[in-house]
């Protein structure tokens, strides 16, 4: 959609432009060049000449078996995390969507965890599901063992899918309760004239047309997985990646990488694959997905 | 409602409440925790009541993460990363939208591209820019002139380094971008007719109109600029700067004593509260506002 009437000035917008543009191409294009020129060259940590080493750094990165261990626990994560939301959200929507009374209150508070940020919240889910107090704590007295996420890994990634769908599952809720309020009234309603129940009129009718919402709920809820802040929040303040490596996720791995490690070319390695692992899925999704969704 | 449908309406409410208990449930809990005494907190089974001791955990929380100055940077960030979202990217959408020059849409993709890629993945390189922000200016000199300047700046512990790359993104640019393209061409010019430039026409006409936007713009940004984690713990080592985020450990109960879960719990309260009140008020625009933006 293009303007007709719009002003002819030239500088004007330069300027209007100008502090975004210069704040964008100091503190993101250049950081992402910088990502790149560091994953193929030797980055001494304390200055010095870098030297060109080719694929040198990602043969070291898959060469490394925890490094394959963070890719499977992003995947698990990204994708438990993605699926919980979408699910749950969607059938909240619809519960809200039948605009019973009290179903305005419900819609507001379903969006409040969205607030929260992953670290507090990861914090606060410590003691709720802590082993030996709060809601586990009786369920622990009566089968030993049967939850500890200190212990085991399997347990505590459970326990961060947790937080992180808490978190989100307001935020699909959003999209899919926008998505069928704009499903024409009158669609149900001549579906109910024929017969057609509350749930075959979900199933049948709502939900298909709700398939661009959910497609892109889809993408960007295994971005946010991903890549999102909240994953290495909530990874960092509850787990600290363990225990024994089950819930290092790649973004955690790669800051702690540089960070810790000091390793600038093995975390800017480890960057451009999962920048790559990204823009995989996203095309994946754009190109078996997409074809199954119908736009209006 | 179209039919009489009780089974179904009760099964609906049934689904509210399991939505209740799953999404509001840890905020009583939390509540409960916050407000029971020692030996309460860590009987089993869990109690489910409030009890009366809130004000003294909170206190104690406040005191041992020292809360108050961790307020106040979270603040401070919180609202710079707001202000300066929302009154670049009108700018910026501004010159995208109403404007006919051939940088438009080199400007467009630019800003556009910067939706790919977060923080968490440049993050390395980006530390590394603040941590000495003449870099790119230095080569750029010595490259054209090859003069070596030897001018410093970093931008470790202060509020620029805080909030700068974090404004460096185009969420809010999209959400102007579709909203101005909604307004009728008619207005431009209506404008032009009167006399006004497009500066006065931004100001007297743009930014009144887009009120709604600079509301929702305003809750999704003050609840990302609180609740920033990973970036105040690379630019902070100063503790004067310490935002609440980073007090959380603080919060935690240590290994070797008490396990005072009801203090952290209080003190997660606390911190919890300013982006959640945001959000509870300005719920309205800002559900439109995240609509408009992602789609």
């Amino acid at each position: 959609m293009e303007k007709r009437a719009v002003f002819k000035n030239w500088w004007l917008p330069i300027l209007f432009a100008l502090p975004q543009i210069l704040l964008i191409l100091l503190f993101f294009y250049w950081p992402a060049i910088a990502v790149m020129k560091w994953a193929f060259t030797l980055e001494p940590p304390f200055g010095g000449i870098a030297e060109f080493v080719g694929l040198t750094n990602f043969e070291e990165v898959f060469a490394d078996p925890f490094y394959w261990n963070s890719v499977a626990v992003s995947l698990i994560f990204a994708l438990c995390g993605t699926c919980f939301t979408i699910l749950v959200g969607l059938v909240l929507a619809i519960a809200v969507d039948r605009r019973l009374p009290g179903s305005g209150l419900f819609r507001f508070l379903y969006i409040l965890p969205y607030a929260i940020a992953g670290p507090a919240a990861g914090m606060a889910f410590r003691f709720i599901l802590s082993p030996e107090r709060g809601l586990m704590a009786s369920l622990n007295a009566a089968f030993p063992d049967f939850w500890n996420p200190a212990k085991y890994g399997a347990h505590a990634l459970i326990l961060v899918i947790i937080i992180f769908a808490w978190k989100w599952t307001g935020y699909t809720f959003i999209f899919l309760l926008a998505g069928l309020q704009s499903v024409p009234r009158s669609l149900t309603e001549a579906a109910a004239m024929d017969g057609a129940g509350p749930i075959r009129r979900a199933i049948d009718i709502q939900v298909p047309l709700l398939a661009p919402t959910l497609f892109f709920l889809l993408v960007i809820m295994m971005t946010e997985g991903f890549v999102g802040s909240d994953t290495f929040g909530i990874v960092h303040s509850t787990t600290g990646g363990g225990p024994n490596h089950g819930t290092e996720v790649m973004v955690f791995r790669i800051v702690d990488e540089a960070f810790k490690g000091l390793n600038y070319s093995g975390a800017s390695a480890q960057s451009i694959v999962l920048i790559g692992l990204i823009m995989i899925f996203t095309f994946i999704q754009f190109r078996f997905i997409e074809k199954r969704v119908h736009y209006k | 409602m179209i039919q009489r449908t009780p089974i179904a309406d009760a099964l609906t409410y049934l689904l509210m409440v399991l939505g209740f208990i799953l999404l509001i449930g840890p905020f009583l809990v939390i509540l409960a925790g916050a407000s029971q005494t020692l030996q309460q907190i860590n009987s089993v089974p869990f109690h489910f009541l409030p009890q009366d001791r809130f004000l003294e955990n909170a206190s104690a929380a406040w005191s041992r993460a020292n809360l108050g100055s961790a307020m106040i940077n979270s603040f401070i960030m919180a609202c710079l990363v707001t202000v300066g979202k929302v009154a670049l990217s009108a700018c910026t959408a501004f010159a995208i939208v109403f404007f006919r020059t051939p940088l438009k849409h080199f400007f467009f993709w630019m800003v556009f591209i910067t939706l790919m890629l977060p923080l968490e993945v440049r993050v390395v390189p980006t530390y590394a820019v603040a941590a000495d922000l003449f870099q790119p200016f230095r080569l750029l000199i010595s490259a054209l002139t090859g003069i070596e300047v030897s001018v410093e700046w970093n931008l470790l512990n202060s509020y620029a380094g805080l909030t700068l790359p974090l404004i460096a993104t185009a969420t809010g640019t999209f959400l102007y971008r579709q909203f101005f393209m909604t307004l009728p061409n008619e207005l431009v010019e209506a404008a032009r007719m009167d006399g006004s430039g497009p500066v006065r026409f931004f100001v007297d006409m743009l930014i009144p109109l887009s009120r709604t936007n600079m509301l929702a713009l305003t809750t999704i940004m003050f609840v990302y600029g609180w609740n920033q984690y990973l970036w105040p713990l690379l630019m902070i080592t100063d503790p004067a700067y310490k935002t609440t985020m980073m007090s959380l450990s603080a919060l935690l109960p240590s290994e070797n004593s008490l396990p005072d879960w009801n203090v952290t719990l209080a003190g997660s309260l606390i911190i919890m509260a300013p982006p959640l009140v945001v959000v509870a008020v300005l719920q309205r625009w800002f559900v439109r506002g995240l609509v408009a933006a992602e789609k």
